[in-house]
């Protein structure tokens, strides 16, 4: 079986994105790696949006290429997929919503008549109902047990009961049954393939990462796509003791959660590149008084407030540079949700061992969309040890005491004895300030070059305590992709299909954004044969940095900034130009 | 006795040293009124007894804004406008502690308003006291949200066309359950105002009449001793918050200080029902032995 695409589509407000999580649900609970993907758009009814939920054997990584099922809700999304169905597939639509003409369907592909309004109108005036027969009818076609599907639709509903859910229930069973008359569009159905998997987006892991990790207190201001890790924090925090504070700005949320670190607990902001550029002067704050903070720039189409449900990875410059001078930070980027989940529980251990901010690097892609992801992935059982690291003991305290690491003791407030003063001003080791009447004294000149030079000495820490980069593949491959975050999928995706071609192609890429390891991603790259750049951005911003870090000059270059993540075969066919077709 | 005071962490038995002034010299101008407000915060904090470890004193940045370093407290000294935020953060990551959050009129009105309107919305227990001088001192005499209509500085020469804020009318508005104002030409009553404040419930706002005697040739010491009077005096009821109003918009020939209005309603400590646990920081954290969360994801 080579895998299976399920994609739906109407307007916004027609119930897509459920009807989508409910297909990917049961093929996850088939055990089946599942990908579901929904492009969306910045409106609340209306409009064009569309949801793929894509199954295999074999791990998914994005939401592929075509598909094989289409459900359309409307004409719209006929005209705008149905050059996608594969060849085989099936379209299923309600000729009472809009008629499909034959001549319009692509040859070899079926179209299957169910009546949703019909098997709807049987129950409630609600014509919502409709789409719980439509997914009746594309669960057969895929090859999703009916009791999957009933029970996965049921559990949708949460504690709810009543006439509402036996009707979706009752209707999935007409469309499915409707469906089964004609057997035939189910061939390249999907089987049961193991133990169910969890199904969960970037931003899930993201959340469920920070609070293993012992992140106590989560503030944020609403953005896409970056709010949905504030919705399941706020669902747990009574039940987890995690403070979850919707700010008045970014400006005060990472101020808060700067504070609540200050405070005594381990804490997080999240937000997307908007936000962050709101976040920028608190972040160097934090860099400077040395506070342990995890923050998450979930990033989208700039500039500006640009493609607000579109994704990419145009803010990696921003994350670089982000603050007035220098300070230690790190920049992670995992790939997909188990790694988000573990980049997350990670940052929290950086940001405390090397007392400054780092860096969670996500995008809409990776934030949003959902993936499978197996039980043994997710590691509940993490250290999370007492942040009262320092007793007094009869001699002077020094908050920022010159140390070998650079990273200093630190007293929590309510210690007694120890108080220190967090300055955002430079200060020397006891947190005074050389920024007024020492300024330009001498000796205080050379104090502060020390104080600079103990906090930058955390940056090479933090070089050596973060992940090398990482190449997946056969080293002696006649290609190397270099790409990072969840673009990295795409191209796991697109090894794939080559190797199905007789083409090795091997994948480079980094944990650790930044800071980079010089030697250590020469040592991938050096002995590598024809290289290409694929990132979701107009300049190649991780091209950039590596030539500026390493010297190495990436030349051949796939970049993308429609708003739509990387397809696999958009680099299956760079790939092939450069390789030749194996 | 403040709700916050923590006086629940004290090994009793042990004399804790209580506020003091650190081993730091301000660096404020000779006469300047921050003096003043540095001398009744400490005098505050002193007879409420509440141990210095205890304390976490939070300001933005400004002339103002330096007095953490000048007191034996946990201090935080933040970026502009940001004093806020940072002080609540530490208020619900440990609500053990006494917060205090100081600055200046620009720090607090001007770039950090909208945290300013949003702590006294949502009545976090913290004491906010603000060195308003009416203009911007550390960056050499610029006009600030207080100055006055017509009030010349170097950046509006030909005099302030913008109606000042009045910080304590914005106070009521906001929803504060303490709204004072002090003078630095009397400490002792500066005192018993932050005193009050640090004891009540809820979020505290003394706006702190301190002038500037370098860049503000209007507002001096003699110009608010010739206009300030005594709400208590005046016997005026601070429970009342359509007198409290009526006091507030004074502003001219006669300038009330005092108490304007207190009352009680559940501070943000109170409602967030993950604190009713204790403070946060002595909470249990991390998912080991929760492996039924992972159930959301099945």
């Amino acid at each position: 079986m080579a895998g299976f695409a399920i994609r739906v589509g109407g307007a916004a407000g027609d119930g897509i994105a459920s009807v989508g999580e409910v297909l990917s649900r049961s093929l996850a609970r088939m055990g089946l790696h599942t990908f579901g993907f929904n492009a969306y758009q910045s409106v609340i009814r209306g409009g064009h949006v569309w949801f793929q939920a894509r199954a295999d054997r074999e791990r998914v990584y994005s939401q592929g290429d075509g598909c094989d099922v289409l459900y359309a809700l409307d004409k719209a999304t006929a005209d705008m997929h149905l050059s996608s169905i594969a060849a085989g597939g099936c379209v299923i639509h309600d000729p009472e919503k809009f008629a499909l003409p034959a001549s319009e369907v692509p040859t070899g592909v079926t179209s299957l008549e169910v009546p949703t309004l019909e098997i709807a109108r049987k129950r409630t005036s609600q014509s919502i109902l409709q789409n719980a027969a439509g997914l009746g009818a594309a669960a057969f076609v895929a090859g999703i047990p009916l009791e999957v599907l009933q029970t996965t639709l049921a559990d949708s509903f949460g504690k709810k009961k009543g006439d509402i859910v036996e009707w979706n229930l009752g209707a999935a069973a007409d469309g499915f049954a409707h469906a089964e008359q004609k057997a035939s569009v189910n061939d390249h159905a999907v089987a049961r393939a193991g133990p169910g998997k969890l199904l969960m987006t970037g931003n899930h892991a993201i959340a469920l990462g920070a609070a293993a990790a012992g992140c106590k207190f989560l503030a944020q201001y609403p953005m896409t796509p970056a709010s949905s890790i504030m919705h399941w924090m706020a669902a747990h925090a009574r039940d987890l003791g995690v403070v979850v504070k919707q700010a008045e700005d970014e400006l005060a949320a990472i101020n808060m959660a700067i504070g609540a670190s200050f405070g005594g607990v381990r804490s997080m902001t999240a937000t997307s590149g908007g936000g962050f550029c709101l976040m920028v002067e608190a972040l160097g704050m934090a860099g400077m008084c040395e506070i342990p903070l995890v923050v998450v720039e979930s990033q989208r189409s700039g500039p500006s407030t640009g493609l607000p449900t579109k994704t990419e990875q145009g803010d990696l410059n921003l994350m670089l540079g982000a603050g007035q001078g220098e300070f230690p930070r790190a920049i992670l980027a995992p790939t997909h949700p188990a790694d988000a989940y573990r980049a997350t529980v990670e940052a929290f251990r950086l940001a405390e061992a090397w007392q400054t901010p780092i860096l969670v690097a996500s995008d809409l892609h990776l934030s949003e969309n959902f993936s499978t992801v197996d039980p043994d992935e997710i590691d509940l059982h993490v250290d999370v040890p007492s942040l009262e690291t320092v007793e007094p003991n009869g001699h002077e305290y020094k908050r920022y005491q010159y140390t070998p690491s650079g990273v200093s003791p630190r007293a929590l407030p309510g210690q007694p004895g120890l108080q220190w003063i967090a300055g955002s001003d430079e200060h020397d080791e006891k947190g005074h300030l050389i920024s007024d009447v020492r300024s330009g004294v001498p000796i205080w000149v050379a104090e502060r070059t020390k104080m600079m030079q103990k906090r930058m000495r955390k940056l090479d820490g933090l070089r050596a305590d973060t992940a090398k980069p990482i190449r997946e593949g056969p080293a002696n491959a006649p290609l190397t992709v270099v790409a990072w975050g969840s673009t990295v999928g795409a191209v796991r995706d697109a090894q794939r299909i080559l190797a199905a071609r007789g083409v090795a192609i091997n994948i480079v890429y980094p944990p650790t954004v930044y800071p980079v390891d010089g030697p250590a991603t020469h040592a991938l790259l050096d002995g590598a044969g024809k290289v290409l750049l694929v990132e979701g951005n107009f300049s190649g911003q991780y091209g950039r940095l590596l030539r500026t870090e390493t010297g190495i000059d990436l030349q051949e270059k796939l970049v993308k900034y429609d708003g739509e993540p990387f397809y696999p075969m958009e680099i299956v066919g760079r790939a092939l130009e450069l390789v030749g077709h194996g | 006795m403040a709700e916050s005071s923590a006086g629940a962490q004290v090994v009793l038995g042990t004399p804790l040293p209580l506020l003091g002034k650190s081993d730091t010299k301000p660096t404020w101008c000779p006469g300047c009124g921050d003096f003043g407000v540095v001398a009744a915060v400490e005098m505050a904090v002193k007879r409420l007894k509440i141990p210095s470890h205890n304390v976490a004193i939070v300001s933005g940045i400004g002339c103002s804004s330096n007095l953490p370093h000048f007191l034996s407290a946990y201090g935080f000294h933040a970026i502009h406008g940001r004093a806020i935020p940072v002080a609540e953060g530490i208020r619900w990551a440990n609500h053990g502690l006494t917060v205090i959050a100081t600055g200046g009129d620009g720090d607090g009105f001007g770039i950090g308003a909208g945290h300013f309107v949003h702590a006294m919305r949502r009545n976090v227990d913290l004491t906010y006291v603000t060195m308003d001088n009416q203009i911007y001192g550390l960056t050499t005499g610029q006009a600030s949200p207080t100055s006055m209509m017509g009030h010349r500085t170097k950046s509006t020469p030909d005099g302030v066309i913008e109606n000042p804020i009045d910080p304590i009318a914005l106070a009521l508005a906001a929803g504060a359950t303490y709204v004072a104002r002090g003078f630095s030409g009397d400490v002792k009553q500066m005192a018993d105002l932050i005193q009050g404040g640090i004891a009540h419930h809820g979020f505290a706002f003394i706006d702190a009449l301190s002038p500037c005697v370098t860049y503000n040739k209007i507002n001096t010491f003699d110009w608010f001793r010739q206009r300030v009077y005594k709400l208590e005096s005046a016997g005026h009821d601070p429970t009342n918050i359509v007198t409290a109003w009526q006091r507030a918009l004074e502003w001219g020939d006669k300038i009330p200080i005092g108490l304007f209005y207190r009352t009680e309603r559940p501070s943000y400590e109170d409602l967030e029902e993950v604190l009713a646990a204790g403070p946060l920081a002595k909470q249990p954290a991390g998912l080991r032995g929760r492996e039924a969360i992972l159930d959301d994801f099945r």
